[in-house]
């Protein structure tokens, strides 16, 4: 379809909800033949965590989205009613949880890489890494993988 | 042969407008389009698997149910079906461009 094009992203975040951003349209470019690679940094780093990615969350304190008083989000309990609601919705929408995503994008060709920089900050090494992750490399080398792609960064 | 001889009726990005109207040719003239025929016993698990599924629900599987279910992998369905596995699986089995995100 389009042969030439290509996408990079670097997710930053490593909230449930800014998890999925990415992997959904890394996951889209593959399934129309576009070439994907994700690049995870800084807080993103959680998402391809072993003992972190199945516990990320979605917080309503500072998330004017929830449209409910910050006080209110902030009562004990909400964080975890507002990650299980999410978690449900997206089931329903046939959206797999996020360490079985990382594992489609990956068997559907798109690259994982993990940041050297935040890894090293982290002290996060390979084997913390899930196993999709194909490299951990440093900002250059992810620029010069990006070179003629559509950089999006979240 | 290719889709436009086989007299139905197809869209301008050339899927198949009424899934009724589909037979095993088209999605042969399909494959030879998308430059994956001749299409395998592996193509045809997936093709037929859709069908039922999409006669069954009367929604397009997304591409995580096909890999789920059909019994064909991920990784699989895009060697398969290399370079738009969605596209290509939608028009062999006779059905519009899919819509979903998944």
């Amino acid at each position: 379809m389009s042969g030439e094009r290509k996408l990079a992203i670097i997710c930053s975040k490593g909230s449930l909800d800014m998890a999925y951003p990415g992997l959904i349209l890394a996951n889209a470019a593959r399934m129309m033949g576009i070439e994907a690679d994700l690049f995870f940094t800084f807080w993103g780093m959680d998402i391809i965590t072993k003992d972190k990615v199945d516990h990320l969350k979605v917080t309503p304190v500072g998330n004017p989205a929830m449209h409910m008083p910050q006080f209110v989000g902030g009562l004990p309990g909400m964080t975890d009613m507002a990650t299980a609601m999410m978690k449900r919705e997206l089931e329903k929408l046939d959206i797999p949880p996020v360490r079985e995503f990382l594992q489609m994008v990956h068997d559907a060709g798109c690259g994982i890489y993990a940041c050297k920089m935040a890894a090293e900050m982290m002290h996060l090494k390979r084997e913390d890494l899930v196993d999709e992750v194909d490299d951990i490399i440093g900002a250059m080398e992810f620029l010069e993988k990006a070179e003629g792609a559509q950089l999006l960064f979240i | 042969m290719a889709t436009k001889e086989l007299n139905v009726s197809l869209d301008a990005e050339g899927f198949l407008t009424d899934p009724n109207q589909w037979t095993p040719e088209i999605a042969e003239a399909m494959a030879e389009e998308e430059g994956i025929a001749p299409l395998t016993e592996r193509h045809w698990k997936v093709i037929n698997w859709v069908r039922e599924e999409a006669a069954r629900t009367g929604e397009f599987p997304s591409l995580r149910a096909i890999s789920k279910r059909s019994g064909v992998d991920t990784k699989e369905l895009y060697e398969l079906f290399p370079k738009g596995p969605a596209r290509k699986i939608a028009r062999c089995a006779g059905y519009p461009k899919p819509k979903g995100c998944i």
